[in-house]
């Protein structure tokens, strides 16, 4: 396969306060074979040479795990690919001659910090308020004596494989952080190990996902669409089941009953 | 002579007798006791997470904008533990001999004895946090083999095993930070330690986005700030990888121990050009299903599948029938590099072998096979463009993982006391080697089950008084690292960090890597010593330091790698023997095998800093072996 000559549209944005804007690049005789962030690699070290500001953009482990990058890359997050991460994205799926067009996850809840890296610091506080099974260290019983049927652990698996990249929120025309917060609640759900708290921790994250200016969920479903993890909308009907149940029943936060 | 403090008694007891023999804190006083934690990996995140569910104040810094991006995250295939599920005669015992093994008995009995016999509390803590292992249908955990072993004890998360264990130990450090026992500092990197009169008092930070400089005091540092393969520039760690912290350490008066130590992880996906930024490994659990081969002649350049059976060379299988393709990573990695180098290497570069399911595929079935490795064969063709599925894996060795760090005694302390380190930046439970499915059992025994004893024995003989953050010590250390960043954005010559660092990669690849001479090895020191005068003359960062800039955080841990570069060369070129990942050409047996020196070499070594452009002092701490009779390892 022959090298490309691509037209990069990026946005460019000192910090929070500034406006930003896209500007204009161009890059010669890029592999297919290199992936996209190893293109923009090449773009910085031409920049740093020439004198001028690389473009900041997030990335850490390169092989879609970390959920360290993530951009808008013409139009979609994590660019044309399904199920991949931005660093996974390869140049072999773009032509000579194309024009890329990069942006920064755009929502509320995450403030552009420079260029393409945003504040996803929302994510993490949500997942502060119970994504997480009560249990201090030493005091777990033998692994064994907690059974949990394959099919339940497979499904777990799923929401649990969420990397916290912040595409779900970047995709959505609300902003929502639905999925993101669905795929933790869904995978403590599941296992007998997060039952016992189960209907505080989806009242605790899903309060505090609202407080951090995430929108609502309307079933749109570009979430499991742009998942580099493919994360379903199963998910998220599990969370709206759990938030029912602990809104319906209203169980006594102190002694938590098994309802269904 | 090092002194490890090794617990006197039997290999059995020596773990539970110092468990009880360590002096307690009185759980009112624990909370007038701060502990930085630096590193949020498996080792750093189940170390915060303990210390403060025992009360302590703990301090927990990492340089990525979330605790759960740290590189453990990317570990795929699994962690061993000595539960015998399987009831193949597994025990604590075997766990501890084939470790002591794989690592070329050039690790601590004691230690290594210890991370067995904790191994098994390990997965009962994450599988109480809801770490999603696989299940069987009855609802047990699964378990796989792995390299090095002949039993299966290796339990895992498909193909994201490290992720799993991760987001558990992530999960418990998020619990104690909503309970505000824990402060956490995402995207803060450490540039120095604090030490006064003697002992680590605290750490100085620059923070990412606003680059300010400050220091933060506390009653004992703890590292876990991950290994230092990021020194060959290509390797399979992720890009922010670095040796800072543990180098800052060195040159504050902690003992690098068995620098040269690397491994060379066989199963990795080869490089394809110049642009290349860093290697990503296929799990070696791949080689449970996977044959390695290449073509019997040199230069058979047929399409794999046009190359039939009797002119294919499964030279793992043929070498080793005992294990085959299952022998320990340095054994698979030096014969894969050893074919390549007789000229029957495949792909575009000729620099690979296969790894070809096709056997597999026709046993099992292509769903069976998927089930097993799906995420990995999918990452296989994101990057390559080419099915597993129709035509065999291409791989080669990369760096992976380094054994060396700061040298630690029994308590993970390190020669600076109030200093400790955990996980891969210690030096201390896999001697020349790293087994497969190890370093996850190592970080999280060190940070769940460990540091949490030893600490205390520390702490306990502090007295309660608030460290004074006011001490001169703290403003100098800032001042100090204010002036090399300012230093390092002054220079404005021409090269930027990443060209540096390649430099270094190649010096460090050619010439430390997987075959080393002594006379690579000294050419090696004088060229490295030549591109740290040539960094410091022609270094080009832009921007400031006053914002969020990656080219400045690249040019310091750059520098940093070079330094640490030439004290590896010249801990590979003192050590005249083979053994594990450290390979010596002029040290092998006739059939090619690593020939180790017991008589001379029985030690580990670790390094004194002694000053900017001095050489490095060697302290030994020898190695006993009571319960182990070290022997040439074979796996045929």
């Amino acid at each position: 396969m022959s090298n490309l000559n691509l037209t990069l549209k990026i946005w460019r944005q000192r910090n929070a306060n500034d406006s930003g804007k896209l500007v204009t690049y161009k890059v010669n005789n890029i592999s297919t074979h290199a992936s996209f962030l190893e293109m923009l690699d090449i773009l910085n070290e031409d920049l740093v040479k020439k004198g001028e500001d690389p473009v900041a953009f997030a990335h850490d482990c390169r092989e879609g795990i970390c959920g360290s990058c993530g951009c808008y890359i013409n139009g979609r997050a994590h660019g044309p690919e399904g199920g991949t991460a931005t660093c996974q994205l390869h140049m072999r799926k773009f032509k000579d001659g194309d024009t890329i067009t990069v942006e920064p996850w755009r929502a509320k809840a995450f403030p552009v910090i420079k260029d393409l890296v945003v504040d996803r610091s929302a994510l993490d506080r949500i997942l502060q308020k119970g994504g997480y099974v009560s249990v201090n260290t030493g005091a777990a019983p033998d692994a064994n004596e907690i059974l949990v049927p394959k099919p339940v652990a497979d499904e777990a698996f799923t929401g649990a494989a969420c990397i916290g990249c912040g595409a779900c929120v970047a995709a959505c025309p609300n902003a929502s952080a639905m999925l993101f917060t669905a795929a933790k609640i869904s995978q403590l759900a599941l296992l007998p190990q997060g039952k016992p708290e189960r209907y505080r921790r989806v009242e605790d994250m899903i309060a505090q996902m609202e407080d951090e200016g995430f929108g609502n969920c309307t079933n749109v479903g570009a979430c499991s669409l742009e998942c580099p993890k493919q994360i379903g909308q199963n998910h998220i009907a599990r969370l709206n089941r759990e938030y029912i149940l602990a809104k319906t029943f209203n169980p006594p936060k102190s002694n938590e009953v098994e309802v269904i | 002579m090092l002194d490890a403090k090794i617990p006197n008694g039997n290999l059995q007891d020596k773990w539970k007798n110092h468990s009880f023999n360590v002096k307690l804190v009185n759980p009112a006083n624990k909370r007038k006791l701060d502990v930085i934690v630096v590193g949020t990996g498996l080792a750093g995140a189940s170390a915060a997470a303990s210390l403060a569910e025992l009360g302590y104040n703990v301090h927990a810094f990492c340089f990525h904008d979330s605790a759960r991006r740290a590189h453990s995250v990317a570990a795929q295939g699994g962690i061993n533990a000595a539960k015998n599920y399987k009831n193949e005669a597994d025990s604590v015992y075997r766990l501890f001999y084939d470790t002591i093994k794989g690592g070329d008995f050039r690790a601590r009995e004691g230690n290594v004895y210890r991370l067995a016999e904790v191994s098994v509390k390990i997965i009962d803590q994450s599988v109480a946090q809801g770490v999603p292992f696989a299940r069987e249908y009855g609802g047990l955990l699964d378990n796989r083999s792995f390299g090095g072993a002949q039993v299966s004890r290796t339990f895992y998360a498909r193909g994201q095993t490290g992720q799993q264990l991760l987001y558990g130990a992530v999960s418990a450090l998020n619990r104690q930070v909503d309970a505000g026992k824990v402060k956490l500092y995402t995207r803060h990197e450490m540039l120095d330690l604090v030490v006064i009169d003697g002992v680590a008092r605290g750490i100085v930070t620059r923070d990412l986005v606003s680059g300010e400089i400050k220091s933060h005091a506390a009653h004992a540092v703890i590292l876990a700030t991950g290994g230092y393969g990021n020194v060959f520039y290509l390797s399979t760690n992720a890009k922010g990888s670095n040796t800072t912290a543990i180098w800052r350490a060195h040159k504050k008066g902690a003992y690098f121990a068995n620098p040269c130590f690397t491994q060379i992880h066989p199963t990795c996906i080869p490089a394809s050009g110049e642009y290349q930024s860093k290697l990503t490994l296929m799990s070696e659990s791949l080689r449970n299903d996977g044959r390695v081969w290449v073509p019997k002649k040199v230069g058979d350049k047929r399409n794999p599948l046009d190359i039939p059976e009797e002119e294919r060379d499964y030279f793992l299988e043929r070498k080793y029938p005992s294990f085959g393709n299952l022998v320990p990573r340095d054994i698979a990695a030096r014969n894969i590099k050893e074919v390549c180098d007789e000229g029957r290497g495949v792909g575009p570069t000729g620099q690979a072998s296969y790894l070809d399911f096709a056997e597999s595929i026709a046993r099992l079935g292509e769903d069976q096979v998927s089930a097993r490795y799906g995420n990995l064969f999918e990452m296989y063709e994101k990057i390559t463009g080419e099915n597993p599925y129709k035509t065999p894996m291409r791989i080669y060795p990369a760096v992976h993982y380094t054994m060396g760090g700061l040298w630690v005694d029994y308590n993970l302390q390190t020669t600076i006391p109030g200093l400790y380190a955990a996980g891969e930046a210690n030096f201390s439970d896999h001697g020349a080697n790293r087994l497969g499915a190890s370093a996850l059992m190592q970080g999280l025994a060190d940070g769940y089950f460990v540091l949490p004893v030893t600490i205390g024995d520390y702490l306990s003989t502090l007295g309660f008084a608030k460290v004074d953050g006011n001490h001169p010590a703290f403003k100098q250390a800032e001042d100090e690292v204010k002036a090399r960043i300012n230093q390092l954005i002054n220079i404005k010559g021409t090269k930027t960090p990443d060209e540096l660092h390649r430099a270094l990669g190649k010096i460090m690849w050619d010439k430390v890597g997987m075959a080393r001479t002594a006379d690579g090895l000294k050419q090696a020191i004088a060229e490295m010593k030549q591109l740290k005068e040539e960094f410091w003359k022609d270094l080009k960062v832009s921007g400031t330091g006053e914002e969020l800039n990656e080219q400045l955080e690249k040019a310091g841990r750059t520098a940093d790698f070079i330094e640490l570069g030439i004290l590896m060369a010249e801990d590979a070129l003192h050590r005249n023997e083979s053994c594990g990942g450290h390979f010596r050409l002029e040290y092998q047996t006739e059939e090619g095998e690593a020939r180790r020196d017991d008589e001379n070499f029985m030690y580990v070594a670790a390094w004194e800093y002694q000053g900017e452009n001095q050489a490095e002092k060697l302290n030994k701490e020898n190695l006993v072996f009571e319960s182990v009779k070290p022997s040439q390892r074979s796996y045929k």
